[in-house]
């Protein structure tokens, strides 16, 4: 639903990067030299120092579009902590790691984590639904960013106050980095899953589990290295995580996810069963992969 | 922060100053006869080097002159144009970019008054069509003003598998690369010096920068060497190192790197641990490692976490 209202904010972004991209390919020398200027002009920082965070213009868009108006803790140490390269070099992997500093439990718990980052095509990259029963509300994934920006992590707890963490991350170019080296190789492997347990399975503990996708999440404006065409957005858009049924995690999330998405999480089995992940991407393919989970094994996804 | 354009008006005179200090700098050396290096300063770019960073320089035949890489910018490219007029009257005939890399093409437009043919790997279009936008905004973030007219400028011929070119009694034999530091290198080869400019397939003392296929690296590294050659011309570093010895320095970290990531995946530690904690024994033999090697770490992990 939020996802649906921010579109047109996307739209103008994802509109102007292509345009920038296609004319800077095509028009004459004068004007890549005008539009660089242009650009130039508009995202050079003087003093390479972060800009202040509460003056985003996008991030005042997307506040009131997710919380409106809402109070937000920004000294959330004691709730949620948000890690993240400073500097990340590889912009279109950029490890995220999102820790939540008390246990899920049913009187109190993340319901759900907003990660925002700020200055990418499509500023709301993932939210994330949780239950008691995800044990620990820790999220690890890798994201792509295409300019120097803020990315936040804002936690809904279950009694509807809202926490933030949020760091500067220097990187460019992420989402319209070219896609993989070998494209072929990754639509044939498209689909399949890496779903397996870290340690031996524990009983009534938070258990880590990762889950991996093979998909190009294609963020549609990456250029076919061989028609020079854009390849159009094809994306993981939904994981939903279950076990025996009972709801782990639930995500959303969308092309700012790097190729390749890769998520860890926690939950907390009660008795033997079968943690499943159900996979849709944006073209409305399925993918699933599930784990037996028994006490003391080292449970692998088939 | 100032108004934009005023802040680039201010900016000029500083980049242009600093112009001229380089011009003062820049410097040919013949390591072996007409074989022309300009030896780049061992950093990142920036306004003071305006991306003078990379090894690049020309070849001399009898007919004319092949340039091989142009520099981080305009300006080198410029530099390199006055170098090659100072040495010889014959004309540019071929421009040979050796990689995408922004330190080695962005001098092209220099060139372009010469009308050249300039050639590169048949990767090399598409690299250049991903990465041109991204790159030309980068330089003009991260160089400055001083690099206007800086530009991608797409081969006109393209190498797959190997390319003969007469210079007029003097002939290069260009080699296409399969994927390894990036997927479009190309290596020239001098038959008459035996001089084999490998560009950034060696690194030496600047840390090796994996954009391409850690694996593949390491398979053509294997193959590289059992080749015979007088000279070497890497892209980073002193030209001219003891050969194959100066491959080992290279292999060595790129093997630490395969074995150590491949361990942290085997012992599920997540990207972001296996960045802080993998290859550091190889911090103190090299320059720039901090710049570069996390980044490394994070290619070849997304490169084998998939492997099995």
């Amino acid at each position: 639903m939020t996802k649906r209202l921010f579109g047109s904010i996307l739209f103008v972004f994802a509109h102007t990067c292509l345009e920038g991209t296609l004319k800077s390919l095509i028009v004459s020398t004068r004007l890549v030299l005008v539009l660089s200027a242009i650009l130039y002009a508009a995202f050079a920082n003087p003093a390479d120092a972060p800009p202040d965070p509460s003056k985003s213009e996008i991030w005042i868009k997307v506040r009131d579009l997710l919380f409106q108006g809402r109070a937000i803790d920004e000294s959330a140490n004691e709730i949620i902590t948000l890690e993240a390269p400073v500097r990340a070099e590889d912009a279109a992997t950029v490890p995220i790691s999102i820790k939540a500093q008390i246990p899920q439990s049913s009187q109190k718990y993340v319901q759900t984590i907003y990660l925002i980052i700020d200055r990418n095509p499509s500023p709301i990259a993932a939210e994330f639904h949780l239950t008691p029963d995800s044990g620990r509300a820790d999220i690890d994934t890798r994201v792509r960013i295409e300019e120097y920006s803020y990315v936040r992590a804002i936690a809904e707890m279950s009694d509807g106050k809202l926490y933030m963490a949020m760091r500067y991350v220097k990187a460019s170019g992420g989402c319209s980095a070219p896609a993989g080296k070998d494209q072929e190789a990754a639509l044939a492997r498209l689909g399949k899953m890496k779903f397996r347990l870290d340690n031996e399975a524990q009983l009534n503990h938070p258990n880590l589990a990762q889950l991996m996708i093979s998909h190009p999440n294609n963020s549609g404006l990456q250029m076919d290295q061989l028609t020079r065409l854009y390849i159009p957005a094809r994306f993981v858009k939904k994981i939903d995580v279950t076990y025996n049924g009972t709801l782990i995690l639930s995500a959303d999330v969308d092309f700012s996810i790097s190729e390749n998405p890769s998520f860890r999480f926690y939950f907390t089995p009660r008795e033997p069963g079968d943690l499943k992940a159900e996979v849709v991407d944006s073209n409305d393919l399925k993918f699933n992969s599930y784990i037996h989970v028994e006490p003391g094994v080292a449970g692998a996804g088939s | 922060m100032l108004f934009p354009p005023l802040r680039i008006f201010l900016c000029l005179p500083l980049a242009f100053a600093a112009g001229a200090v380089l011009a003062e700098e820049f410097t040919v050396s013949e390591i072996a006869p007409g074989i022309y290096v300009h030896t780049g300063a061992q950093q990142e770019s920036s306004p003071q080097n305006l991306g003078d960073i990379a090894n690049i320089g020309f070849i001399v035949g009898d007919k004319c002159v092949a340039v091989i890489d142009t520099g981080g910018s305009i300006v080198i490219g410029r530099k390199l144009r006055q170098a090659i007029l100072n040495t010889t009257r014959l004309p540019i005939c071929y421009i040979i970019n050796t990689h995408v890399h922004p330190d080695h093409i962005f001098g092209n437009a220099a060139f372009k008054e010469d009308h050249p043919v300039f050639i590169g790997h048949y990767k090399l279009p598409a690299a250049m069509a991903a990465r041109g936008s991204n790159y030309l905004h980068a330089l003009q973030r991260d160089v400055g003003p001083a690099t206007q007219g800086s530009e991608i400028i797409l081969p006109t011929l393209t190498v797959k598998g190997d390319l003969e070119l007469d210079l007029g009694n003097r002939r290069l034999v260009l080699k296409a690369w399969r994927t390894a530091h990036t997927d479009n290198d190309l290596t020239v080869f001098d038959e008459k010096t035996q001089t084999l400019w490998l560009a950034d397939l060696l690194f030496t003392g600047h840390i090796p920068v994996v954009d391409g296929s850690l694996k593949g690296w390491l398979s053509v590294l294997d193959e590289l060497q059992g080749t015979k050659a007088q000279h070497i011309i890497p892209g980073h570093g002193q030209p001219d190192p003891s050969w194959p010895q100066a491959l080992q320095a290279e292999s060595d970290y790129l093997n630490d790197l395969l074995n150590e990531v491949r361990q942290a995946i085997k012992r599920r530690q997540t990207i972001q641990q296996a960045v802080d904690t993998v290859g550091l024994s190889q911090r103190d033999r090299w320059l720039l490692f901090d710049s570069f090697h996390r980044r490394n770490v994070t290619a070849a992990y997304s490169e084998l976490e998939w492997e099995d």
